[in-house]
């Protein structure tokens, strides 16, 4: 396999083309607007919650961007439907990394990391939880 | 604008040879590198400039009394001496070392416009320009109360110049500035026209030309501005320096920009007072390696010939637009050949530029995918960002050929 089969693999190109999860949410439970400086890439994040208040029921994005990025925020929208806001807030990168399962270099990580970051800003603003240290500063600078 | 005839022709294929960087493959191709817009590579006869330098002659300059602080001091003033001639200045103390263009443009904009903006005053810049040439303006213009204008752009990516009345009836003038090329599109700018209509109004011109001065002869006195920007990065010469050349009146009744050794008369607990010109600029120790490498990098671009390097580089961007139009689905943006530089933007139909760029990298060859630095054209363009192949005097067809090939299988992929 040479190396564009290995990062553009079919699963990539896949959820590149037909998104999950992609559109707009009227009167979403959290929602966020994320950038990526280095390319201006932009993804908006919206989520509703269950009944319970915790559980996400709904993740919906919106935006433009890369195969990488967009794939990764498809993928991430199939990942966490069903799981506690909680948790998602605190998701560890790598299960999101292993799920996309290519070899990304450190400008391409951002792209990949992208759709996660605004999803647990979103979370965070709506449980009204400090943001953690690395998102310090993000939805002040990076987000409207 | 007319392209002349050089007296001779350049030899790229000659001239890569004293480029290092191409002795090596990226992903077992030949390196194919068309991002000289955002940095040049380096020859080694100025590599080895800045080498005999450091190994001989170092130690900090101006107040050594040693034979090697001397020649230092020799050896950066010899420097300055190369810049001032390169873009013709008048005399030789109007010439500022700085980092970058970037921090020239920051000088200005701190040290001239904290002084002289106010509230109903304008700067006026182009939809053209590099962030370097836009937020300090912003952001200064936002301290003082002034307004920001903005001269747009045609549907071909030229300056539309036809609404400066209107500009000029939103307040007083104070600054106009603008690149000469554009590092997005390439696009070659009537600068001399914009000088007239500066002073016209009673504003200074502050001129970008760390595009151009790779490419064309920049004279400062023909063009008629003020200030002048310049980055040795992008002409063949180290990081970490750059030029400011300004008008000796307005370098002498400005405040100094960063303050601290070097740059006093005289420093006495009630006041300071501030060195002559350029030193009242050069606060701290110099970059001295790197001017000497930038003045290495001017020796070797003139023994080329600047009238060469431009007319290879408009053969270079016609063949590239000629190579990219035979492509389905590729968006072309700024105007003709013969009105830009070696810089061709484009899209490619339903492929993010930082697809095409990883994909074109696997194959060696590298290209900038991005706003370029330039997010208000960007908007304007209505794109996120776009890729960019750009060209120098080192560049020959076959790497504009592997680009193309690439771009097969960039569509190929994602077919």
């Amino acid at each position: 396999m040479n190396e564009f089969d290995q990062m553009y693999r079919e699963v990539i190109l896949d959820h590149y083309k037909n998104p999950r999860g992609h559109g707009e949410m009227e009167n979403a439970d959290a929602e966020a607007e994320g950038q990526n400086p280095l390319c201006g890439d932009e993804v908006s994040i919206y989520v509703a919650f269950a009944d319970d208040g915790e559980t996400i029921d709904e993740v919906k994005f919106s935006g433009r961007g890369c195969a990488i990025s967009q794939a990764a925020t498809s993928m991430l929208t199939e990942m966490v439907r069903g799981r506690k806001a909680i948790d998602v807030a605190r998701l560890d990168k790598d299960e999101l990394l292993e799920e996309i399962g290519i070899p990304l270099t450190p400008v391409r990580l951002k792209c990949a990391m992208l759709g996660l970051t605004t999803l647990k800003v979103a979370l965070h603003k709506a449980k009204g939880t400090p943001l953690p240290d690395g998102l310090a500063g993000f939805d002040e600078l990076e987000l409207s | 604008m007319a392209v002349q005839a050089p007296k001779k022709r350049l030899d790229a294929r000659a001239i890569r040879a004293d480029f290092p960087i191409f002795e090596q493959l990226i992903h077992g191709q030949p390196l194919a590198f068309l991002d000289s817009a955002a940095s040049s590579q380096k020859p080694r006869q100025m590599l080895e400039e800045m080498t005999e330098f450091y190994s001989t002659s170092y130690a900090n300059v101006h107040r050594g009394v040693y034979v090697l602080a001397e020649r230092a001091t020799a050896a950066l003033e010899g420097a300055r001496e190369k810049v001032r001639a390169l873009v013709n200045a008048p005399d030789v103390r109007e010439i500022i070392f700085v980092r970058n263009a970037t921090e020239a443009i920051n000088l200005v904009a701190y040290s001239w416009g904290l002084n002289n903006l106010g509230p109903g005053d304008l700067v006026v810049v182009t939809e053209l320009e590099h962030h370097s040439n836009f937020v300090p303006w912003q952001y200064i213009a936002g301290r003082t109360g002034a307004k920001l204008a903005m001269i747009p752009l045609t549907d071909e990516g030229e300056l539309d110049l036809s609404g400066l009345d209107a500009i000029a009836a939103q307040g007083q003038i104070k600054v106009v500035a603008t690149n000469q090329v554009s590092n997005s599109l390439g696009t070659i700018n009537p600068v001399e026209k914009l000088v007239a209509w500066a002073h016209d109004q009673g504003a200074i011109f502050v001129c970008d030309a760390a595009q151009s001065a790779p490419h064309m002869t920049v004279d400062v006195q023909a063009l008629g501005a003020d200030f002048v920007a310049i980055s040795a990065h992008k002409m063949c010469g180290p990081s970490g320096v750059g030029a400011l050349w300004g008008r000796t009146e307005l370098l002498r009744a400005m405040e100094p920009f960063l303050l601290g050794g070097h740059m006093i008369n005289s420093v006495r607990l009630e006041k300071t007072t501030w060195g002559e010109l350029p030193h009242k600029f050069e606060a701290g120790t110099a970059p001295m390696a790197e001017a000497v490498g930038f003045g290495a990098a001017i020796d070797y671009l003139q023994a080329i010939g600047f009238d060469a390097i431009e007319a290879y580089e408009h053969e270079l961007a016609a063949y590239a637009l000629g190579r990219l139009g035979e492509l389905d689905g590729l968006t072309l943006y700024g105007p003709p050949a013969d009105r830009r530089a070696g810089i061709v933007s484009f899209n490619v139909e339903g492929v993010h530029p930082h697809d095409v760029a990883q994909i074109l990298d696997m194959q060696g060859v590298a290209i900038r995918a991005g706003h370029h630095c330039c997010q208000p054209l960007m908007q304007k363009l209505g794109v996120a960002a776009t890729n960019r192949a750009s060209f120098y005097l080192y560049t020959v067809r076959e790497e504009i050929d592997q680009l193309v090939e690439g771009l097969h299988t960039v569509r190929k992929v994602f077919a």
